[in-house]
Parts: structure tokens; C-alpha cells; sequence
């Protein structure tokens, strides 16, 4: 059908590819935010995630007799590998990268039929699997503005690829928990959120820099709603029961329950509501479909951040709600013009 | 100028205009070419049944080609001149198809034949007998469906309160329109009245884009002491589809899959109401439009008045001119027109616009679809073009029709934002259409069994007949010699009783089949 010239006979000047460009810029900031935190472990994380990316989706496509030309080019496959290397800890071995960036390609993308089939955010199933095959080092964050942070480039390298400490410096001494896992395994263990160190306070995610690293997410994730690439309601309706439920709970006890600004500045809850749950691929497509969509994942973010076994639930609730999408949009197909009221 | 609020619709685009290019000269006169081909079907509905026969000799505004059906259209001819032939030629449609033509070779007299009297009394003329005018004058609606104007007036009797002519015009580069309300409006006005008073409409509005001040200023100036009402609306794009219009003005939603007529509303286009105004008081068929010819490839783009028939080549070389190589031609405006694959094709009665396109985009392979919601937002019918694409890609008809298809009014604003440069509405027109031609078949599936059960029913209902007629016969001749003991009047009964038992039968058998 494409062969045929049909109307309209004129188009927008934009394109896969251009959309995806204006997303990967709006990354920049927090981008810049996690390296100024955490390093040039970032950097390499991104380099390696982005190659396998690129490579992972030529060699697929060649091997299925595709062009893979315009898929490797649309840079969807970079914007894959670029949010899957943000949620993954800086400096962790850089195999486990590749593989989880290949997998997050090839399984969470291609083997769906490649962009527009692919049910999953590609880049939370490769979390997903990362974070089920090692959970070690899927939590081993380094400390901010440690000695591991301020690794030069090479010495990283060495680090990620080859697993080579410099001289004179314990990997154990320079990693440790974020500040959400902390909280949350002390709370898990039922202690009061007043005993804890960090304990979940304002001051502790500024002190810490992660709030800084949130921030910059909230800014590129603004500037893509007013350029109007991106719609506010599942960014706002998830950071909303985010802030919602875990308001709730933390109005009926505030020492066992972190606060809401703690929930919405510390992990990848910004990252997530802003450029994770919003992939449209895998999103829910209604525009009342996405206000349900992006408060479920917020309910679900807080609920296993709470009660759950792993130190983000970002993936999980996102992935959850991936599944639940086609069903969502078709309960809430839009009232058709003239349609009842 | 009324004071009113205007009822926003959701999606729809701006769009660059470019309407300014064919607006620098005034209408150019009739050019009478040599030869004329009229296609038969330039409407809705029936073709038209040729009613002149190859070498006759036919004057200007004769009848050549008539309605065959009450959806469809007379046709007239354009000038004074010889039938040269009747057959099947390229005309301007999406298909691409030849189709059935009358050809004439003009004598250049360009000669009138009697035309029928004016009624000027239309005031006070039965509305039966000026749509009787309307329908011998050919006239159809020339907002882009050709609907026949004499039909669409035919509102049976439901009550109309309000008449809306559409002086949107806001598919870009077209200005035939704007071009006749500033050259015609007291026309148009007339034509309106006529009309109104045709359906019994309680008021007329006239909803126009903003980017037509001198339109506007023209339609002002002729409805002075007129209770008939210009609303303008602001430049976007559909803003001149029959149910955004009525929406812009009223802030009423005609219902999904009804027509305006269901909440009290008709819509006409104002060309169509100048062809109406010319038929009534001057006894005039419809054998000429305003087209514009315009676009980059041009010298001269401009509006023109034109005889149905003419080949748009001809057209374009007397009036405008080739400026630059014509890499597209296109019928209508880029939003919902076709392209022709080649301009040696007849002018007809829907002919808006021929634009000529030097400059245009690079076809681009279309990539997946990735589901982000631009076409959800623009979409004035309110539909998820991004889910309808999906169905219709696999066949999917069914919820294809549960997600509105047939509300999608291939407006194009979908594909026109479209990041993966997807040809949406084709996948929609291929579904219609798929969708239109299983139920054909299934229609006339049943049909053929209909006929087929009908008929079985037909025969054994003649066999009953003659059963019993037979049996009469018999129990008359029976009863005859003992005809004074028994009662004949008991037989008659019984066997008239018998008669209608088989009756039923059939009947019921006939019930059965419908
Ligand atoms: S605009 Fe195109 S790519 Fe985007 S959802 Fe609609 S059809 Fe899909
Ligand atoms: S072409 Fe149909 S689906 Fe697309 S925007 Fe127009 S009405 Fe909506």
C-alpha cells in the first residue's frame, strides 16, 4: 500500500527519529546530573549499553534478512539503551550491561516484531532480568563523591571491563545502598523511620545529591510536555498517586512510612514517570487510559517500594502495567464525536 | 456580524494556506474549447442515462444525459455542438478508471436552447415544484460530495430550523469559494433564501474562516436587511466538514453515523447555492463551475470559470500556463484530494480545484507504528486513528467498525502528523470499502435466496391453486348429479375455505423466506 500516492498529500516534518532525538536531549540534564553524582561510571554504562544496542538490532535484522538501516537509525534503539544504562548501577561489571541491554533489544523488542510490536517497555525487561540474575550487583550503588566516584576514565574502564580495583582502594568500602534502599530495608525491618541513617528526610536527598539527579529528569520531562511530544497525564497521574498514597500512609505514621517528597525524589520514580511509563509503545493510548495507567504504576511503585523484596519497583510496576495497557485502552476508548454523552 | 460564541472542535490542524497564490486576479471568463467530455457520473448516485445518440446535433444546455434513479443527476450540455461519441474515457476519480463519457465536438456557436422559465415568484411556489427545477438543472452539491441537491432538500418532512452554508473552504490552496463570494454574494444570498425556503428553514447562518475578510466584507454587505447571520470561524482545518462546521456554529454534535437533518440542520455549500439561485430565476442548468488552478507549478494561478467537460490540460494551458515542471497533479487540495495520473481529463461538477505541484515531498517509506498518540490528538471525530490503522491493517473489520470507522471523514489530519509517515487514510478507505463490498455481497446473497424462496413460495402456491381448483371442479361435478339434495352452498364454502387455507400456506411460506 505504500506505493500509492494517497492523501493527505502533505506531511509534518517530523519523524521517529526526531522524536526520539528530542527525548534523548531531554535526558541530558539528568544525564549530566548522574555523571556530576556518580562519575564516569555513567558514561561507561551509557557507551556500553548503546553499542550492544546498535549491534544487538543490526545483527538481529541482518540476521532475519531486514534492512536494518532505518531501525538502527530511528534511535530508538539508543533511547532503549540509554534508559536501561540510567537505572543501572555505575561501575558494575560491563558484560552484565551488554547482556541486559542485548536482551532488552532482542527479546524485549525485536522478537516482538521490532518497534511498535513490543508489548514491554524493552528497557525494564532488560532491568528486570539484570535485577533477577545479579541481584548483587544491581544493588551495590556507588557512594556519591567517593573515591569510586571520582574515578578518571581509564581507571573506570579498567574497573567496569576488566574488574581491576586501582591500587589501595576496597570496592565494599566505596559502595553501598542508595538512600531508598536504605530506608527501605530499615523499614522493612521495622525500624523507625527517627532511628534511621539516612532516614528519609528532605535534607538527607539534597545532602546525598540524588534530589539533584530527580530534578533533572523533572526538567527535561517539562520541557518534553510543552514541546508537546509528550502528553502530561502519565507523568502527572503517576507522580500524583505517588504522592497520593504515599501521603497516606505516611499521614497515618509518619516514623514507619517514608514521606511523599522522599518517594518522588529518591529512586527512578522521576526518571520513570517521565521517560519510562510514558514509552507510548507499551503505554496505555486513551487519554483517560493513561490517567489510569500512570496512577496504577505510582500505587504499585509505592505498595512494593513498601512491602516488596527489591530495591526499586519502578520496573516491576511499570512492566505490570504494560500488561495491563491493552486492556486498559479498551475500556476507555474516547467518546467518538456525536457518540453518547 | 453577530457577536457569537464559536464551539471549538476537537484536534484539527492549522495549516499554511498558500490561498493567497490564486487569488491576485479576478475570475477568468468561460474558455470554450473544442471538444468537451462529460462524464455521466459527476454525483452520488446513479450514473446518468444518455438520452442523445452519437451525431446529433445538441444546443447549449440540452439535456444529454438523464437521472436514472431519485439519487442522481441530469446532465446538460456544456456548449452547442455535435456528439462525437459515447464511451468510456479518463475522468478525474480516485480510481483511476475510464468511465462512461459523451463527447462533443463544439460548433464554437456556442449556442443556447430554450431554456425553462425563471420562477420568480419562488416566494410563493410550492417547494415541490423548485426542487422539480433543481433536479431537471442538474444541480449538486458542491461541497465536495455531489450529492444531489434536489435529494438532499427533500427532508420528508423533518422540521429544519436552521440552514448553514458551509464559506469555510479550509482545505488549503482552494479559493473558489472566497473568489465567489467576493465576486457574487448577492447571488449566494439569493441562492440561500431559495433554499430556505425550499426546506422551511428558520434561519440561515454562514460560517466562514477568518482568513476571508474580503469574502466576509463582500457576504456582508449583501445580507443587509437579511436576518441571515455570518459567523466566523477561526483557520483550522477541518473547519469546513459538514459536522465541525455545525459544531463550530451551534456547539451541536451531529449524532455519530446521522446526518445534520437528525438535529434540525442542513448544510449547503455557497457555490451550490449560486447554481441554485441561476436554476430558479434563470432557467439555467448546471454546465459550468468555478475551479481553481493553482500551485507552484504554475504561471498564473488563478480561478476560472469553466464548462463541465473541458480537459483540464487545456485549461491549464489557456488560463495559467506551466511556470515550472508539474511533478503532481492533484484534484481538490492536499488535505483530502487525489492525484491524477495524467491532466488529460475532464473538468466535472465536483471539480473544486486542480493544484499543480512542482515541489513536493519525498515519498517516504512508511515505518511502525509507534503508538504515540499524535493522530489521537488531531483527530476532530474524536477516534483513535493510531487503533483503527491497526484493524484495518489485519483485516481486523469488525473492530474496526466497534472503534467508528464509518465516523472517520478521511480528513487526513491523522497522516498528516504522523511521525512513522503511516498512509492512515488509505488503510481506512481500503476498510470501508472491504467492508461496503462483503455487504453487497451479502445482500445480494440474500437477495438471490430471497428470490429463490419467493419464488419456490410462488409455486407452490400456484400448485395449491390449482389443486383446489381442481378439487372444486371435481366436487362440482360430483355433486351435480345429486346437486339438489346436497347443499351446494356447503361446497362453495368448503371450498372456498379450502382456497384460502392454501392461501395462508403460501403465505406463510412467503413470510417465511422475507
Ligand atoms: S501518529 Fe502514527 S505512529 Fe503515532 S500513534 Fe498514530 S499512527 Fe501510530
Ligand atoms: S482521517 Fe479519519 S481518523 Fe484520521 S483524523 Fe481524520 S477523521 Fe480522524
Amino acid at each position: 500500500m505504500s506505493s500509492m500516492i494517497s492523501s493527505p498529500h502533505q506531511h509534518d516534518s517530523n519523524s521517529v527519529q526526531s522524536i526520539m532525538a528530542t527525548v534523548l536531549l531531554a535526558l541530558l540534564p539528568g544525564i549530566a546530573a548522574l555523571v556530576w553524582l556518580l562519575g564516569n561510571g555513567v558514561l561507561i554504562n551509557l557507551g556500553i549499553a548503546i553499542v550492544s544496542a546498535l549491534l544487538s538490532e543490526w545483527v538481529f535484522l541482518r540476521f532475519r534478512g531486514r534492512n536494518p538501516v532505518t531501525a538502527v537509525t530511528d534511535l530508538s534503539a539508543v533511547l532503549t539503551a540509554v534508559l536501561l544504562a540510567l537505572a543501572l548501577p555505575p561501575l558494575m561489571p560491563a558484560w552484565q550491561v551488554a547482556l541486559g541491554t542485548i536482551f532488552a533489544i532482542v527479546v524485549g523488542k525485536q522478537l516482538f516484531g521490532g518497534i511498535g510490536n513490543n508489548p514491554f517497555n524493552p528497557a525494564m525487561l532488560g532491568y528486570a532480568l539484570l535485577l533477577i540474575s545479579f541481584p548483587a550487583s544491581m544493588s551495590q550503588w556507588i557512594q556519591p563523591q567517593s573515591a569510586a566516584s571520582n574515578l578518571d576514565f581509564s581507571q573506570a574502564w579498567q574497573l567496569a571491563v576488566d574488574g581491576v580495583l586501582p591500587a589501595a582502594m576496597a570496592w565494599d568500602s566505596m559502595t553501598g545502598a542508595t538512600p531508598l534502599s536504605e530506608v527501605r530495608e530499615g523499614l522493612l525491618q521495622h525500624s523507625m523511620l527517627s532511628e534511621l541513617h539516612p532516614d528519609g528526610s528532605w535534607s538527607n536527598l539534597t545532602s546525598s545529591g540524588w534530589a539533584w539527579v530527580s530534578l533533572a529528569y523533572l526538567a527535561g520531562g517539562a520541557f518534553l510536555i510543552l514541546k508537546g511530544i509528550m502528553s502530561w497525564r502519565i507523568p502527572l497521574s503517576l507522580l500524583a498517586s505517588v504522592t497520593i498514597v504515599s501521603g497516606l500512609l505516611w499521614l497515618i505514621d509518619s516514623n514507619q512510612f517514608a514521606s511523599p517528597l522522599f518517594h518522588l525524589f529518591s529512586g527512578a520514580v522521576m526518571l520513570g514517570a517521565f521517560f519510562i511509563a510514558t514509552d507510548p509503545v507499551s503505554a496505555s493510548t486513551t487519554p483517560k487510559g493513561q490517567l489510569i495507567f500512570g496512577a496504577l504504576i505510582g500505587f504499585f511503585i509505592v505498595i512494593i517500594r513498601t512491602w516488596g523484596g527489591y530495591p526499586d519497583a519502578v520496573a516491576f510496576s511499570v512492566l505490570l502495567l504494560n500488561m495491563a495497557a491493552p486492556t486498559i485502552d479498551y475500556y476507555t476508548q474516547p467518546r467518538v464525536f456525536g457518540g453518547e454523552r | 456580524m453577530a457577536n457569537v460564541s464559536i464551539h471549538d472542535f476537537h484536534g484539527g490542524l492549522i495549516l499554511d494556506d498558500h490561498k493567497a497564490l490564486s487569488t491576485q486576479h479576478p475570475i477568468a471568463p468561460v474558455y470554450l474549447p473544442k471538444t468537451l467530455v462529460v462524464p455521466l457520473q459527476q454525483h452520488i448516485g446513479q450514473i446518468a442515462d444518455p438520452c442523445v445518440k452519437v451525431g446529433d446535433h445538441v444546443l447549449k444546455g440540452q439535456l444529454i444525459a438523464k437521472a436514472s434513479e431519485y439519487v442522481s443527476a441530469n446532465i446538460h450540455a456544456p456548449s452547442s455542438g455535435t456528439i462525437t461519441a459515447i464511451d468510456e474515457q479518463p475522468i478525474a476519480h480516485p480510481s483511476g478508471l475510464n468511465a462512461l463519457c459523451i463527447s462533443i465536438t463544439c460548433d464554437g456557436n456556442d449556442k443556447w436552447t430554450n431554456l425553462p422559465d425563471s420562477i420568480l415568484d419562488w416566494e410563493s411556489t410550492e417547494p415541490q415544484l423548485i426542487r422539480d427545477r433543481l433536479r431537471q438543472s442538474g444541480i449538486v452539491g458542491l461541497g465536495g460530495a455531489v450529492f444531489p441537491t434536489a435529494v438532499k432538500t427533500n427532508t420528508q418532512n423533518k422540521p429544519v430550523n436552521t440552514l448553514i452554508l458551509n464559506a469555510s473552504e479550509c482545505e488549503p490552496y482552494i479559493t473558489c469559494d472566497d473568489m465567489l463570494m467576493r465576486t457574487d454574494p448577492e447571488k449566494i444570498v439569493t441562492g440561500a433564501k431559495i433554499l430556505q425556503h425550499i426546506v422551511g428553514a428558520k434561519k440561515i447562518l454562514i460560517g466562514i474562516e477568518e482568513n476571508k475578510p474580503q469574502a466576509i466584507e463582500a457576504l456582508n454587505h449583501a445580507i443587509n436587511n437579511t436576518d441571515i447571520e455570518i459567523i466566523v470561524v477561526p483557520n483550522k482545518y477541518p473547519s469546513g466538514g459538514e459536522k465541525q462546521l455545525i459544531h463550530l456554529l451551534t456547539g451541536i454534535e451531529v449524532p455519530s453515523q446521522g446526518l445534520p437533518l437528525d438535529v434540525g440542520i442542513l448544510c449547503q455549500n455557497v457555490g451550490t447555492c449560486v447554481a441554485v439561485a441561476e436554476a430558479v430565476l434563470e432557467g439555467k442548468p448546471f454546465i459550468d463551475r468555478i475551479v481553481t488552478l493553482t500551485g507552484d507549478a504554475l504561471a498564473k494561478p488563478q480561478n476560472v470559470r469553466a464548462l463541465i467537460g473541458t480537459s483540464i490540460h487545456e485549461l491549464i494551458e489557456h488560463h495559467s500556463g506551466f511556470a515550472k515542471a508539474c511533478q503532481r497533479t492533484l484534484m481538490g487540495g492536499p488535505m483530502m484530494g487525489f492525484s491524477l495520473p495524467d491532466i488529460d481529463r475532464p473538468i466535472a461538477k465536483g471539480s473544486n480545484c486542480v493544484l499543480s505541484l512542482h515541489e513536493v515531498e519525498p515519498t517516504q517509506e512508511p515505518q511502525p507504528c509507534i503508538r504515540c498518540g499524535e493522530c489521537v490528538k488531531v483527530c476532530p471525530a474524536l477516534l483513535l486513528p493510531q487503533q483503527l490503522y491497526w484493524y484495518a491493517k489485519s483485516h481486523n473489520f469488525d473492530q474496526a467498525q466497534d472503534h467508528h470507522l464509518f465516523d472517520c471523514i478521511e480528513c487526513g489530519c491523522c497522516a498528516h502528523v504522523c511521525p512513522s509517515k503511516i498512509p492512515l487514510v488509505q488503510y481506512y478507505r481500503f476498510a470501508k470499502t472491504e467492508i461496503w463490498a462483503s455487504e453487497r455481497e451479502k445482500q445480494q446473497s440474500d437477495l438471490a435466496r430471497r428470490r429463490h424462496e419467493f419464488r419456490d413460495a410462488r409455486l407452490a402456491r400456484l400448485e395449491a391453486e390449482r389443486k383446489a381448483r381442481l378439487r372444486k371442479k371435481k366436487e362440482v361435478l360430483e355433486n351435480k348429479p345429486k346437486a339438489k339434495g346436497d347443499d351446494p352452498k356447503k361446497a362453495a364454502i368448503e371450498a372456498a375455505m379450502k382456497r384460502v387455507a392454501a392461501k395462508k400456506a403460501a403465505q406463510a411460506a412467503e413470510e417465511k423466506s422475507s
